[in-house]
């Protein structure tokens, strides 16, 4: 029983086998993508192993403490190179085998031709809360 | 409202319901149902029989809910023929459950929540809080484990093993939400005691009360970890400690050792000891020996390192630890505190720091980054 953050990258993860950006696939096929995430969650849902998903908007800003009665500065929109997080999804699984087997799963969703996109996806565990043994 | 009354009554209640033919997995709603009832009926108006009213009301849900089957007239003349509800043997029922919620076919996070609601008697909702899911997780959760199980027969004995196991995951989740899963753990398997002798389920016991005794002293207020040594044993609880090494003295003495016994024999003889420096190594060694002949486990192999470490000294404890696999979790912390004894810091700080990266979680996290720190900050004076 660990929960794992899967993380889907907009930039910054390895490129994808089938590697078409979305707006080049035809409806049919996008239509096709979201059914298959759509089913996957709904799936974990019914096992049990589905804890929260959100996907997420590429615009974002950094936002620093600028000192004692300053507004806090932002620069701006993301800068290029840097990485940028399409979405998460928060399992809660009973192995780490279980965990990857999952996030194989999401990698294969359909793209360009109604081909797994072969994305890669990220997959990091959460700090739990301690156990009663620590010693 | 008594709430320990309910939870405690809530696995005989399910063994009577499954014993007069209910299927598990709707005489388990059907308990719940009548959990919710007694919640808002008992307070203005309490029963003679609790265990009767919540029976009654219980197979009445039951029969409510399979009314629209077509074994409705069967199951109607089966309530009519049944002796009105009083007192029933119990043990027998409740022992049942516990193999039925343990049951192999079921992976470990559903068997824990299955003993938590059926054995434990608690609410879906304190289950997912418990386990930081949503509630809706943790009901499917449930019902896929109901429906995996359904079809198990009732009365055969199954492995205690299993449903040791099952416990001791429970313990081990610590507490968050409203309910304490540790003091859940013990409350099962003190009944589960009063419902089987065996003697690794009093080890298992014993292991968590000693454990549980130095609950208070195993963290500062603001959560971060004391380690065994610097804890202040005024605060382990002499009541539950005293209880502990009873109960495994007694299990020891029956000579059929396990690896809950061998576990709790190690927690006792640390529990036992005025100070870290009278703590027993030597035993603790062997201890751990014979818990290595047991469970072949690397993680205990680890845990002798660090007790060879005390007993022989840090060289002898590092030659231990160079037999494993240093891929094994806080391998490195543990050759970064044999490293720190041994005087050499600087190795030591670098242990720390990669153990700390390694950290399962929050708390140790953060201890590991102190420790490495504090080693760090010595060698810039």
């Amino acid at each position: 029983m660990a929960k794992y953050l899967l993380l889907k990258h907009y930039r910054g993860a390895p490129a994808a086998v089938n590697d078409v950006p979305m707006d080049q696939w035809t409806p049919e096929e996008i239509s096709a993508h979201i059914q298959y995430m759509n089913d996957f969650a709904a799936r974990l849902e019914g096992t049990g192993e589905f804890v929260d998903g959100q996907a997420l908007a590429p615009e974002g800003t950094f936002v620093r403490y600028d000192g004692e009665g300053r507004p806090p500065v932002t620069d701006g929109p993301f800068a290029e190179t840097k990485d940028l997080i399409a979405g998460w999804m928060v399992i809660d699984v009973d192995s780490y085998e279980r965990a990857v087997e999952l996030a194989g799963e999401l990698s294969a969703a359909p793209g360009a031709g109604g081909k797994p996109i072969h994305e890669w996806l990220e997959l990091r565990p959460f700090l739990a809360a301690p156990p009663t043994i620590t010693e | 409202m008594n709430e320990a009354l309910l939870r405690s009554l809530t696995p005989s209640v399910l063994g009577i319901l499954v014993r007069r033919g209910a299927d598990f997995a709707a005489a388990e709603d059907a308990v719940q149902d009548a959990l919710v009832e007694a919640v808002r009926v008992w307070p203005a108006d309490p029963p003679r029989d609790p265990k009767g009213w919540l029976v009654t009301v219980a197979w009445r849900r039951f029969l409510d809910a399979t009314r629209a089957d077509t074994a409705r007239r069967r199951r109607e003349d089966l309530v009519d023929d049944e002796p009105a509800p009083g007192p029933a043997p119990t043990v027998d029922d409740t022992l049942q459950l516990y193999f039925l919620c343990a049951h192999p076919s079921l992976t470990p996070s559903s068997a824990v929540a299955l003993t938590l609601r059926a054995v434990g008697g608690l609410t879906t909702r304190q289950i997912a809080q418990a386990y930081l899911v949503p509630e809706a997780t943790m009901g499917q959760r449930i019902s896929r484990a109901k429906r995996t199980v359904s079809g198990v027969r009732f009365d055969q004995p199954g492995d205690v093993a299993t449903v040791l196991r099952v416990l001791y995951l429970v313990f081990n989740e610590g507490y968050s939400g409203d309910v304490d899963l540790a003091a859940e753990a013990i409350r099962l398997t003190r009944q589960l005691t009063a419902a089987i002798d065996h003697p690794e389920v009093a080890g298992l016991l014993a292991l968590m009360l000693l454990h549980h005794a130095r609950r208070a002293a195993r963290t500062k207020p603001d959560g971060s970890l004391v380690p065994l040594a610097e804890q202040n044993r005024s605060r382990w609880d002499t009541q539950l400690i005293a209880e502990g090494v009873e109960i495994v003295q007694a299990a020891l003495a029956r000579d059929r050792l396990g690896e809950f016994q061998a576990q709790a024999a190690i927690a006792a003889l640390h529990t036992d000891a005025p100070t870290a420096e009278e703590t027993d190594w030597v035993q603790i060694v062997e201890w751990y020996d014979e818990l290595a002949r047991l469970t072949d486990s690397p993680v205990v192999r680890l845990n002798r390192a660090v007790a060879v470490g005390e007993a022989d000294g840090p060289r002898a404890g590092l030659a231990a630890l160079a037999a494993l696999d240093d891929s094994l979790p806080r391998h490195a912390a543990v050759a970064a505190y044999l490293h720190e004894r041994d005087g050499d810091l600087a190795t030591a700080a670098r242990l720390y720091a990669e153990a700390a990266q390694k950290a399962p979680n929050l708390a140790e996290r953060d201890h590991l980054t102190r420790q490495a720190a504090r080693l760090n900050a010595r060698g810039c004076r």
